[in-house]
This record gives structure tokens, sequence and C-alpha cells, in this order.
């Protein structure tokens, strides 16, 4: 599989951002890190906008690099369709399918409004078709979804689920929000003070458990599952995994693979299978790793088959359950989201 | 109107004209001039800006007789400007109209460069940087976002380059003079008709240039808000 190198270096006062990785030319890659750990600083380096130590030395201009800010940033002189041929037109080499572009963002009606009449969510989707019809190598999007509410959000989503089902494009995606990442990323970068401390396929890098910026409330793990029925009495949709099955409430019926996020605070453990409970998920499973989180916590790494989840615990229960590397517990997990 | 009261009438549109012509050709070239003054300025965070800040907003402070002193100098046939200008051309700067529009360049300078500096500055900056990701060069962003957006800024500058050079008098008096066609223009030939006693040609050329003005400023601010509505 072929790979895009990173590689930049910058020093703003006393921060220093170091980068050097590559990801893979395919997919969305994530980056994820607490706000100010220089995922924008990255992102902006590879855009060109800042004047980072790099291989590439071309202006920002001449990268054939689309970019999603925060803010959608519309031209406000402009009408939307305007707005979206502005880079189209300025690539004279490469001429994407402007009308397939628009239709996937479904900005039909749109084209003719002056951009400034638009809401915030359709604002971001015309700035993503904007960005896609100058026909980037690679296009970064630092944090789109920021700006909006989260009806907007959800409104905007499945977008994503298309342009990845639709374009070969690799995506970089900056976000501090774990479950947006972990709902449309594939792989993911982990940054902490200027620097890269994890790397890989998002499935992989979440399972990990000794990295300070996926405990807390960003433990959790991502799960590949395929829909197996739907209980119309209940409300209830079940999904099956490599550790067997899990049931969500809702109907999901789109697509045959589906991912779900599992975090670790509704995860809990019982030495043997627990009678009677409200919990309807509750799986054998086997203790894989343990870390130390916090000074009263535990992160808990449980293997189900080819799959894993991560429960935390509080460091009483683990002494009280005398729990062990390689011993079988039962999982308990309260809530599951899907990716819709 | 007596006969006598048409023909000083009549007499005070060729200084209102020459004024205009003065007013109209400064506005032109200081937009053209001012732009890049401003846009370096609104874009700058060079250590050097504030000293080129307070250059450009001079002629705000100094006095006219000031300023008309030194452009005298700098345009006169000894001066920097004047001696190559009369290398050239074989004419001097000084009392011609060339060299009135270069002093009242250098004299409303400030009225065009603030309005354009302040409204480059108000368009955000992650529009540009949108524009050049979307492989706009600089020099293409400029003109396609900048400039567009920044309409209003280059209206006002207009207006008020335009305006300013249409009321000066001090600058002119001390560079250009007092010759007819050439130099005299509207302030000056008020002046001149006051100096001499000759009250009702005064009121006449004032009257002029007052409903001149006035016309012009009201059709200018109803460009501006027509542009403001759309």
């Amino acid at each position: 599989m072929s790979e895009i190198q990173i590689r930049h270096e910058l020093e703003r006062g006393s921060f220093k951002l170091d980068v050097d990785t590559r990801i893979p030319a395919t997919g969305i890659t994530g980056v994820f890190g607490e706000s100010g750990c220089g995922k924008t600083t990255l992102l902006r380096c590879i855009a060109g906008l800042e004047n980072s130590r790099s291989d590439d030395r071309r202006p920002v201009h001449r990268r054939g690099i689309g970019v999603v800010f925060q803010q959608p940033a519309l031209f406000a002189h402009l009408s939307v369709r305007q707005n979206i041929e502005y880079g189209w037109r300025r690539n004279k080499n490469v001429r994407a399918d402007l009308d397939h572009i628009i239709g996937l963002l479904e900005l039909e009606r749109l084209l003719d409004r002056p951009a400034t009449t638009l809401s915030g969510g359709e604002a971001q989707r015309v700035a993503i078709a904007r960005a896609l019809c100058q026909s980037p190598r690679l296009m970064l999007m630092d944090e789109p979804l920021s700006s909006l509410d989260q009806r907007r959000r959800n409104e905007i989503l499945p977008y994503f689920d298309r342009l990845h089902a639709e374009l070969s494009l690799p995506i970089i995606y900056v976000s501090h929000d774990i479950e947006e990442i972990s709902r449309i990323c594939d792989h993911l970068l982990v940054m902490a003070d200027g620097h890269i401390v994890a790397a890989g396929a998002l499935q992989e890098v979440l399972m990990r458990i000794d990295l300070p910026q996926l405990s807390g409330r960003n433990a959790g793990v991502a799960i590949e599952a395929t829909r197996v029925r739907y209980d119309e009495k209940f409300d209830l949709t079940t999904f099956g995994f490599s550790g067997g099955e899990l049931c969500a409430p809702g109907c999901f019926d789109v697509g045959a693979s589906m991912r779900l996020r599992i975090n670790a605070s509704d995860v809990s453990l019982c030495r043997s299978l627990p009678q009677s409970t409200t919990i309807l998920n509750v799986l054998p499973a086997q203790i894989d790793a343990i870390e130390s989180e916090s000074s009263a916590t535990e992160l808990v790494r449980l293997k189900l088959a080819q799959d894993f989840i991560i429960a935390r615990i509080t460091k009483r229960s683990l002494s009280e359950l005398e729990l062990r590397t390689g011993e079988q517990v039962y999982v308990q997990i309260k809530s599951v989201m899907v990716r819709r | 109107m007596t006969e006598s009261a048409l023909e000083s009438t009549l007499s005070g549109f060729g200084p209102l004209w020459l004024s205009a012509q003065l007013a109209l050709i400064t506005a032109v070239l200081l937009i053209a001039i001012g732009a890049p003054v401003a846009w370096w300025l609104s874009q700058s965070t060079s250590r050097w800006k504030p000293a080129i800040q307070a250059v450009v907003a001079m002629p705000i402070v100094l006095p006219p007789t000031v300023l008309g002193f030194y452009l005298l100098i700098l345009l006169g046939p000894n001066g920097a400007l004047g001696s190559w200008w009369v290398e050239m051309t074989g004419s001097a700067l000084t009392f011609s109209f060339t060299g009135l529009v270069i002093a009242s360049c250098v004299y409303s300078l400030p009225f065009a460069v603030q309005p354009m500096q302040n409204a480059f500055e108000s368009i955000s900056r992650t529009s540009l940087e949108a524009a050049w990701t979307l492989g706009a060069s600089k020099t293409d962003a400029f003109f396609t976002i900048a400039v567009p957006l920044s309409l209003r800024g280059f209206v006002s500058a207009a207006v008020l380059s335009f305006a300013h050079t249409l009321g000066e008098f001090g600058v002119v008096l001390m560079v250009g003079g007092n010759i007819p066609g050439e130099t005299r223009v509207i302030s000056i030939a008020i002046y001149d008709q006051v100096e001499s006693m000759n009250y009702a040609a005064a009121h006449r050329m004032s009257l002029l240039l007052i409903v001149f003005a006035f016309v012009i400023l009201v059709a200018m601010y109803l460009v501006n808000r027509r542009s403001q509505l759309q």
C-alpha cells in the first residue's frame, strides 16, 4: 500500500512541532489530541500555511491539498456555485466532476444562493464541496464539525461516509472528539506536545491503555460488527462480532458492516455470569492487560476472540476481585454507540 | 442675471473644472498607489510597520504650509525630483498641473490608504488562506478575494481623497501658485477674488463649489449604500 510521508518541524516560542511519520494513501486518518497539542499547526504545515522545515517547499497554491477549516470561510461576495467553482477553475490539469460532488453533498438547491445566506451546516458542506472540486491529491479537515451544534453534526456526518465510500481521496481529519474519530476514521495518529505518540490502524491504536491521551473520557474501543437482526417489539438491533453479539436500541439497517464504539466507562466486569441484570450485553472475556489510569482507577483490556474491549474499574474492585492478566471474566456493556 | 454676473459665474467654471480634474486624477492615482500600501500595512507584522504607518499619516497632522514648503523644494528645478523631471521633460514641476497632481497625491495619501487598510484588515485571514489552498496565488487571491470584499473601502478611499483634494488650498498655493488654466484651482480663485474685494464673485464661486461638493458626495454615498444593500 502506498503511503504519504509527513515530515515537519516548526518552533514557535516554547512550542516545538516535530513530526516524522507516514500515513496510508487511502482512507481517513484521524489526528487526535488535546487542544494545544499541535494538531492544527501540523495540518497548517502540511497545507503550506506555516513556515515549517519540510521537504515540500512549494507555495500553498501549488500543493494540490484541499483544506476544510473549522469555519467554512466561504467567499462572501460569491454565490454558492462560484464558491464551488473557485478552486475547480484554477486546476487546469485535473477537472473534477462538479455535478457528482454537488450531488454527493446535496447542494443542488443551494447553488444560486449567495454564500452569506446559508446555515452553518450548509456552509460547511459547501466548503467541503469547494475543496473537493479542485481535485486535491490530499484533503485536510480541521475540526470541520466543531462550529456546529449536535443536530447539524449528525446532519453532516453521513456525508463523510459517502465521501469515504465514493472517493479514493486520502483525508487527514483533525479532531479532539474521540467519538467523532472512532466513527469516521480508518487510521489514527495521537499527538501530544507537538509529537506523534501513537500511529496505526484505528482499532489498534484505540486498544492501547498505556497512553494518557487515550485515558479518561477518551478511553474506549471501536469494533467492526455486522447487523444480525432487529427486534421490533423492543426496538432493539443485535450486532454480531468475533466475540459474540451486542444489542443497541434503535433500528439500524444501513450497510452490512457497521462500527460500534464502546467507552471504557460503560464497561464493568464480573467474576461469574451475572444473573438477573438490566444490562443486556454480557459476554465472556479474557483479561489481556491491566494499566493504572489514575490514583483510583485502572484500565483493563479484555480479549473477546479477535476483538478487544476496554473497561474502567476502580483500584479497590481490582484488589477485591483479585483480577489478573489471563483470567476469564464476564464483561457487562451498558451502552454501545453505532455509526449510522 | 446681468451680463457681467453671468461672465463671472462662467469664469468660475474654469477653476472648478481644473479642481475637479485634479481631484479625479489624484483619486485614481491614489487608489492605484494606495491599495498596495494599504495591503502591505494590513498584512505586515514587520517592525517597520508603525514607522511606515506614521509616514502615511503625517499629511493629516502637518500644516499644508510645511508640506507645501518641502514639496516646493523637492519638486523645484534644484530639488531631487524636480531636477530629474526637468532633465526628462524640459519643463519644471513647480507651478505646473503635473506638480499639483504629485503634491495632491502626497497631501491626500492618508485619506486613500486608511479606508482601504481598514477594509483589508476586516477580511478574515481564513478566507485568504482558503483561496490559496484552492490554487490561487497571492496576487490572484488579492484581486479575486481581497479587492471585491473591500469594495466599500475603495469607494470611501476614492470619495475622501477626491473631496480632500477638491478642498486643497495651502499646498496648491505653495507648489502651484496661481496660473489660470494650469494651477488656478477653485480654492485659489476664490481667495483671489476675496483679496481683490470682489465678494460677489467670491460668493458665486463658493456656492458653485458647495453645490458641486454636495452633489458629488451624495452621489458617492448613494453608490456606497447600494453596494451595502447588495
